[in-house]
């Protein structure tokens, strides 16, 4: 058995490489699933009766179905109709198509929950529909979704180690190679899991600052209408 | 002769089957301030979002100054920047502190510089008293505060008439005075004011005219003297007797 020592010389580097693949991974797959999240939960509370349905439909599906799935539609199954994508771009892809599905709800519910009054107040004064939504109602739904929402990035961090699957080099992928090259399944696992726990650590720390930053004095974000 | 501010004509709001008013008429002449008082359900508030377009009649005009507002086309954002309108659960802007409020109007509608929209909005607070709160925020402040910084929003936009939509009626006993007087104030600038409340010292004391109205229909308009000393009608007599027991406010006798 490798001592502690050698074994983080020989795969340490490889660890920390994976490491920065796992969080570049959690943060494209975060941020294509924020911006076409929030264009499904805007589409789903203020677009014409057409656009609501398509953007429901799409939550069902990418909600309804595994991301392992989507995974490998777009990365064996795409090809064959002539869409190629490199590893890397199709696990983006598939992280961040389906956490779009996740965070569109967070934020629908959150839209909904301001509400029309708030419209209504922004209208009176004279702003237009989609200035309303952009000064008055996001600012306080994005603030109103923060706690619930923080469960998103938490839970896509763990979710990215399936892209091993096809072979993306992240953090699950070194691991299992460093395993399979000494053996030591319990020893590297744990390494492992104590590598994603640290990040997730990390990550609710940040998202914790985050809700304190935006708080809004005097207002207790949980009873605000 | 004054000219007419606001002209109301012949208009008609149902939902459904459901007819909340119909055929109403009501001029209102420039620097008047109109009470609207009545039972609730009777279309108060409805026809006050109908004169800010939050609401679409289903039949008639409304003329703003010489403009059709009702007319097809006609652009809302524009309208709304001349009706000023104050809710009666205050809907400022959560996110924003009293300032904010008041300026947000001010740059992303009319446009303003940051530095002028400043100054306008700190004129507008300094008018409510609230110059000292502008940089509070919604929930540090008080209901009556709340309500006083919802009409310095409505009057930083320059308004040419303010809808007052119960503006008191959520607030505590003792906060009511504040807000009143604001708007009493505001009445001697000479501000047209259209006002649906239930307080009847108001009325009597800051009231051009007073309009009861009933099950859609207005049943009585005329001069706080003429309303609360002679009222033509019994069912006038009754409901401002109720009102006045109610409210308690019958220590100041209209002359």
């Amino acid at each position: 058995m490798l001592t502690w020592l050698s074994y983080f010389e020989r795969f340490g580097k490889n660890f920390l490489r994976g490491t920065a693949v796992t969080l570049e991974l959690t943060a494209v797959g975060l941020a294509i699933g924020f911006v076409l999240g929030l264009l499904l939960a805007l589409a789903r509370c203020y677009g014409p009766k057409w656009l609501r349905n398509l953007a429901g439909a799409y939550i069902a599906i990418f909600r309804g179905t595994p991301l392992l799935v989507q995974l490998f539609i777009i990365y064996y199954g795409l090809p064959e109709i002539g869409i190629t994508f490199t590893q890397t771009t199709s696990a983006y892809l598939a992280l961040g198509l389906n956490s779009a599905a996740y965070q569109a709800e967070y934020l629908r519910g959150s839209i909904n929950a301001i509400g029309e009054a708030q419209m209504q107040a922004g209208r009176a004064v004279g702003l237009s529909k989609w200035k309303t939504i952009g000064y008055v109602i996001l600012p306080q739904a994005l603030r109103l979704a923060l706690p619930s929402w923080s469960n998103e990035p938490v839970s896509l961090l763990k979710t990215t180690a399936i892209v091993f699957l096809i072979a993306v080099q992240d953090l699950m992928a070194e691991g299992k190679r460093a395993a399979t090259a000494t053996f030591d399944f319990v020893g590297t696992y744990l390494a492992i899991a104590v590598v994603y726990l640290v990040m997730v650590f990390v990550l609710d720390a940040l998202l914790k600052f985050l809700e304190r930053k935006t708080r809004i004095p005097g207002m207790d974000i949980e009873t605000r209408r | 002769m004054p000219k007419p501010i606001l002209t109301i004509k012949n208009l008609t709001k149902k939902y459904g089957e459901n007819v909340i008013f119909q055929h109403l008429d009501l001029d209102v002449n420039e620097g008047d301030t109109i009470v609207i008082i009545g039972p609730s359900g009777t279309g108060k508030s409805t026809l006050l979002r109908c004169v800010n377009l939050l609401t679409r009649p289903n039949e008639g005009q409304i003329w703003l100054d010489d403009e059709e507002i009702t007319a097809k086309g006609a652009d809302e954002d524009q309208v709304r920047q001349h009706v000023g309108m104050v809710f009666q659960n205050f809907l400022l802007f959560n996110h924003l502190t009293a300032l904010g409020n008041v300026k947000l109007g001010l740059t992303k509608v009319k446009h303003m510089s940051d530095a002028q929209a400043t100054e306008k909005a700190m004129h507008e607070l300094t008018r409510v008293g609230l110059a000292d709160r502008a940089n509070h925020y919604p929930g540090q402040l008080s209901g009556g505060q709340q309500q006083r910084v919802g009409i310095a929003r409505a009057l930083a936009m320059d308004p040419r008439v303010m809808l007052f939509d119960e503006p008191t009626s959520a607030l505590d006993p003792e906060l009511i005075g504040e807000v009143l007087e604001v708007m009493r104030q505001l009445a001697l600038d000479g501000m047209t004011m259209l006002v649906v409340t239930h307080e009847m010292g108001f009325a009597r004391e800051v009231a051009d005219r007073i309009i009861f109205m009933e099950k859609g229909y207005i049943v009585e308009e005329g001069s706080p003297d003429e309303m609360f000393n002679h009222p033509k009608f019994p069912r006038t007599r009754e409901f401002l007797w109720k009102i006045t027991e109610l409210y308690g406010k019958k220590e100041k006798d209209a002359e």
